[in-house]
């Protein structure tokens, strides 16, 4: 073993280790057929909000009274609403409305409950009995409740949306991070690494946090579809994306009205929300089967 | 015997958890030393605080009062840069030793990198092959590997720093027998190459006459006897307890 080669296997090391990763993770995905239709839904969703603009048909928010509750036709393919809107292109643009929620939500709720977690379940003790306490304070706040409140302190709208399910949604994952946090930090590999003098920092981000990762990215995902419901109610209680946002909630709530005369105003959205909200699920639980062996399939 | 001073000297450990009238002493007022390259064997059975002895030698544990002397210096219950140097700790259980999101190679460079002494890929290969593994396991992960070869990673991953002492808390007792002897071996062939001082704690008395110089023989948090090499061989015991336990185990 040459000085050289060594150094070359080391530069190689990282990108194969991704590569035989993803590899990994592709094999045992092809073995689970629904999951993957979750997957591929969701990586379609996120297709077709990336390219709103070109393919949608029509100008989300451009009205034509002539056009209004047309019913779903090869020109309109899910009908167009009371004010002529072709319900399809509203669709496809809440599409970006729905996963930049989700987006924001998650980027905020899973650093902020892993990292909560964690610290208390590695530093244990008073810190431990703080910090939970607080998890339960948050956790007994009803998230609908909380943003009706927040709305009526900042006004209505996405922003307020995201927040108000945010602070309500990271206890959870608090609570999950912290359980994973107190099994892992007595095990023997931490307390080898005590004895190496490994940092609590380096404990708790290289050793410990690592092995929370997975279960907190399955209770995410799986959240996730909580999230489109919470957002849509929002929506429908007029607290979330204001009009002429095409918020899938917001939809429904305006094509409620018109409920038994035109149905397509109100359905169309509510199958984009539940085929949505489905496969998060669908994805979530297939992560779970993944990434978490205590869950893991015969 | 060896004019050198001993390289661990315990004077009065007692070791006891909980507090007031809950707190239950596990080990009392127990001293031994261990001279450098000699290998000090604790026997005794499950519970009888000779797993926690070595928990506080390594300073896993913090419960302790007395003194602990390791390498001419007395160590605190909080250990400094230096003195954690001086000694690493093998597991029982390799299943668990290991992180099992690290690769062969992050896990034993980690103890280098822990301790600011730069990166240490450089040191995996030939640590994998003092312990007898080939260098391609540096890509692997803990759950591609056996027991036995897992054990043989947390040993050359003790040896990374080069501890002058090695604890040992039945480093075999999870392994077949046969791969036990091989584990063993090579025990005492790194003791014999790095001039190592071995603490083995083990209730396997074949694995500890394989081994030992000394033996100590613990019940109920203290020594209540010592034995040396040839009270081993000729199954000579001072006290009624380690005669029972020699005459169980029935070599």
């Amino acid at each position: 073993m040459s000085a050289p080669h060594v150094s070359s296997t080391v530069a190689v090391r990282p990108r194969s280790a991704i590569l035989s990763g993803l590899a990994l993770v592709w094999e045992k995905l092809s073995h689970e057929p629904v999951g993957l239709i979750g997957f591929v839904f969701l990586g379609l969703l996120i297709l077709v909000a990336a390219l709103a603009p070109a393919i949608a048909p029509f100008d989300p928010a451009a009205q034509n009274l002539q056009a209004a509750f047309l019913p779903p036709s090869w020109a309109h393919l899910a009908g167009t609403d009371e004010f002529g809107r072709d319900i399809l292109s509203r669709l496809i643009y809440g599409a970006r409305i729905t996963i930049s929620t989700i987006l924001s939500v998650t980027l905020i709720v899973g650093p902020i409950g892993l990292i909560i977690g964690v610290v208390s379940g590695f530093v244990g003790g008073r810190t431990d009995a703080i910090l939970m306490r607080f998890t339960d304070i948050v956790l007994s706040f009803p998230s609908l409740i909380l943003a009706l409140a927040f709305a009526a302190a900042l006004g209505a709208g996405l922003g307020t949306a995201i927040v108000a399910i945010s602070l309500t949604s990271w206890p959870a994952i608090a609570r999950l991070a912290r359980a994973e946090a107190l099994i892992v930090r007595n095990t023997d590999y931490v307390a080898a690494a005590r004895l190496y003098g490994a940092s609590p920092l380096r404990l708790l981000f290289l050793y410990i946090a690592p092995m929370c990762i997975p279960s907190v990215v399955v209770r995410l995902t799986l959240n996730m579809a909580g999230i489109i419901l919470t957002a849509a109610s929002l929506g429908f209680l007029g607290l979330g994306a204001q009009p002429p946002a095409p918020e899938w909630g917001a939809m429904i709530s305006s094509g409620r009205k018109f409920m038994l005369d035109h149905w397509w105003v109100a359905v169309m959205p509510g199958i984009a929300i539940l085929l949505t909200s489905l496969a998060f699920n669908l994805v979530g639980d297939t992560l779970r089967d993944l990434l978490d062996p205590r869950h893991a399939r015969a | 015997m060896i004019p050198t001073p001993p390289m661990i000297d315990v004077q009065e450990l007692s070791v006891s958890f909980g507090n007031g009238a809950s707190a239950r002493q596990v080990v009392k007022n127990v001293s031994f030393s261990v001279a450098k390259g000699e290998t000090l064997g604790i026997v005794g059975e499950s519970g009888c605080g000779k797993s926690t002895v070595l928990r506080s030698l390594a300073g896993l544990d913090r419960h302790w009062n007395g003194r602990i002397n390791l390498a001419g210096t007395d160590v605190d219950k909080v250990r400094t840069r230096d003195q954690m140097l001086l000694t690493q700790m093998v597991f029982q259980d390799p299943y668990g030793s290991l992180h099992p999101r690290h690769r062969i190679s992050r896990v034993l460079t980690e103890p280098i990198r822990a301790m600011g002494l730069g990166k240490g890929w450089d040191k995996v290969d030939a640590a994998l092959q003092q312990v007898g593994l080939p260098v391609s396991f540096a890509d692997r992960f803990p759950h591609q590997l056996s027991g036995g070869q897992r054990q043989r990673v947390a040993i050359a991953r003790a040896l990374m720093l080069q501890p002058q002492i090695i604890l040992l808390d039945e480093p075999t007792s999870a392994l077949d027998v046969s791969v036990q002897a091989e584990v063993l071996n090579l025990l005492a062939d790194l003791k014999d190459e790095r001039q190592l001082t071995y603490v083995l704690v083990s209730h396997d008395l074949g694995v500890i006459a394989h081994m030992c110089d000394r033996v100590l023989v613990m019940k109920g948090g203290v020594f209540v006897d010592a034995l040396s090499r040839e009270d081993l061989y000729e199954g000579r015991t001072h006290n009624d307890y380690s005669r029972m336990l020699f005459e169980a185990s029935a070599l």
